[in-house]
């Protein structure tokens, strides 16, 4: 066996007995990942279906003063609650969040309505509290549609057609399918993907370097009649083996949790089945050799194993950067983006997950790119690693 | 066989060796003695190829430790203050895990493995991991990891380190025999009388140059005294007033 190879089967064989290392490489995807995804996934799934079938309560004050307003809203099904506060304290609270929105009834409606002035009706709602948009938005349609009623009796009865004041009748057509709908929740799923597959490699990437000098090991083994890059290049390919597990078991718990996942009640449906995920395995695994380099470069320029931790904390982010960039700006895919590691990976998945077909040219600017940095900070490694000041 | 040429190794600022000249033979224990910072590691990790000397020359086995250091490898074995040894494998694997990066595989390594194991008496503890070793177990293991491809030259840095007198008892008696085989053994200590207890030669170093080379009765002669530790005292002090 050469060099290569007896470095290699060493270093899987000692991590896989390292209790530490086996739980975070395949137990912090497989377990972990899903778990908050599904959590975030029921929850999002719950609120919707709330919101749309409770009845709308809407508070009102000086309800007595509009009986043809509140038949009207009872009529669309708001339950009117009526309340006996003042207007300032019905303010405050919604402000402190004890209501979600107040509708307010001034003393003068009857009486600007009575002579066809414009009656002002006060809706007290509170922005910032994203909890109640929701129930803000239904009631201000309901007070619009009430005064788009009134507006076109008043037109009949002066003998004008309704139609004049609608000169313009917009129609929304909604495009977007319905797995398109759940891109940015799965769109997570692309970062925790690349996440435990870089926790997989996390601690064999800090024992490269700063763990086996810290142990006393890295001297003697420098002292070994092997090149110094065979045994980095056989610790990086051992460091890649556990991420690519990682990133599997990661993958197959994901395909699994998702069958739990209600997303049918949110109009999506996550196309996950073994053919898919084996698919976004083959595009995500490119990632891996450029986590590894990178994960080594950085760990070789710490002096101690905990500060390494702390370094390669930082590391894991870097991935949800561009992918948090994709998400917030809903970004299409593009030959040039394809360019950006994890970026690419990122919409390659997603557009597998959606069961788009994949551009081949994407495919393989993708693959070509993310390859290619990864082949130069595996390079950077070997030639760190060759450095006097390794030793520390 | 080492020689050591006048060697000269700077880090950054700091120069740790300035001039650095002596001869380790066959068939003897030379020891490197010198305090802490003298220089003793640097030396010996140059002669291990891990560090590269600024100027000067040192050959083990008359090959060069600059231009032909994988050949400078595959003859020396070398036993670090630490042990170094991988908690999560066993003691055998360790062993074996240093034989196959010597390029040993199949029936010799299995041999050498066994015979190093029986002449340590670790048969017992081999099978088990590292984790749990002993200090001596430790220290057994680490040096028949060393030893696996029957090297000529050896170098110990500051074996004897934090470990118990049992311990040192049986390092110097493994020390003796690599002597009686004909290796030359090398091996740095800030410790007058470890030195003194087992060297055929001594080594004096102190900020980067050596102070005195020779046997322990020259270094007396030489040195006007009859006590070696006086004179490794004495002979640090010129250096330091110098």
């Amino acid at each position: 066996m050469s060099a290569i190879g007896t470095v290699f089967v060493k270093e899987v064989l000692e991590n896989l007995r390292d209790r530490r290392v086996v739980f975070s490489a395949f137990f912090f995807g497989v377990l972990l990942a899903p778990a908050i995804f599904a959590l975030t996934t029921t929850l999002a799934s719950n609120r919707a279906v709330r919101d749309q079938e409770q009845p709308l309560k809407l508070p009102v004050i000086g309800a007595e003063q509009a009986p043809n307003l509140m038949r009207f809203l009872a009529e669309q099904g708001a339950q009117i609650e009526p309340v006996t506060s003042t207007a300032d304290e019905a303010t405050a609270q919604v402000r402190n969040g004890e209501r979600e929105l107040v509708l307010i009834v001034p003393e003068r409606y009857a009486e600007q309505l009575r002579q066809g002035e414009p009656a002002r009706l006060d809706l007290v709602v509170d922005t910032s509290n994203t909890r109640a948009s929701g129930t803000t938005e239904r009631a201000r349609r309901l007070l619009e549609a009430y005064g788009h009623q009134l507006a076109m009796l008043r037109l009949l009865a002066r003998g004008v057609s309704p139609s004049v004041v609608d000169p313009v009748d917009v129609r929304a057509v909604d495009v977007a399918t319905p797995a398109g709908r759940s891109l940015i929740i799965l769109g997570m799923m692309t970062y925790f993907c690349l996440m435990s597959m870089l926790v997989g490699g996390f601690y064999l990437a800090i024992d490269t370097t700063a763990g086996e000098r810290e142990r006393g090991s890295l001297e003697p083994l420098l002292s070994l009649p092997v090149t110094r890059s065979q045994l980095i290049i056989g610790k990086i390919l051992a460091t890649c083996a556990f991420m690519a597990i990682s990133l599997l078991l990661t993958l197959a718990a994901f395909s699994v949790a998702l069958k739990f996942v209600p997303l049918e009640v949110l109009g999506m449906s996550a196309n996950f089945g073994p053919r898919v995920v084996l698919a976004i395995f083959g595009v995500m695994v490119l990632f891996v050799p450029l986590g590894a380099g990178l994960m080594t470069v950085v760990a070789s320029f710490t002096r101690s194993n905990r500060e390494a931790q702390t370094w390669l904390s930082v590391v894991l982010m870097i991935p949800l950067v561009p992918i948090m960039f994709a998400v917030v700006s809903g970004t299409r895919a593009s030959t040039a983006l394809m360019t950006v590691p994890s970026l690419s990976q990122h919409l390659l998945a997603t557009a597998l997950m959606r069961g788009d077909a994949v551009d081949p040219v994407h495919l393989a600017v993708s693959a070509a790119t993310t390859l290619g940095v990864g082949l130069l900070l595996i390079a950077l490694a070997a030639r760190l690693y060759r450095r006097e000041s390794i030793l520390g | 066989m080492i020689l050591v040429d006048n060697l000269a190794k700077s880090f950054g600022a700091v120069q740790a060796l300035h001039d650095v000249s002596f001869t380790a033979q066959d068939g003897r224990i030379t020891g490197l003695l010198g305090h802490n910072g003298a220089g003793k590691s640097t030396t010996l990790r140059i002669l291990s190829t891990v560090l590269r000397a600024d100027k000067g020359r040192a050959l083990v086995d008359g090959h060069d430790c600059s231009s032909d250091s994988l050949r400078v490898r595959q003859s020396l074995g070398v036993l670090p203050h630490a042990s170094g040894l991988y908690v999560q494998l066993t003691g055998r694997e360790n062993i074996e895990y240093y034989a196959r990066l010597h390029g040993m595989k199949g029936a010799a390594l299995r041999s050498a493995c066994d015979g190093l194991i029986e002449r340590f008496g670790i048969g017992a503890v081999a099978g088990r991991r590292a984790k749990g070793y002993s200090q001596g177990e430790r220290l057994k293991v680490a040096l028949a990891r060393a030893l696996i491809h029957k090297p000529r030259t050896v170098i110990l840095d500051e074996p004897t380190n934090g470990l118990d007198v049992n311990a040192v008892r049986m390092l110097r008696e493994i020390i003796r025999e690599l002597r009686a085989s004909g290796c030359c053994v090398l091996f740095s200590s800030h410790v007058m009388q470890e030195v003194a207890a087992l060297c055929d030669d001594i080594v004096i170093i102190a900020q980067g140059r050596v102070v005195v080379h020779g046997t322990p009765g020259e270094i007396l002669t030489a040195l006007g005294t009859d006590d070696l530790e006086e004179a490794f005292v004495r002979a640090a002090a010129d250096r330091e007033s110098a």
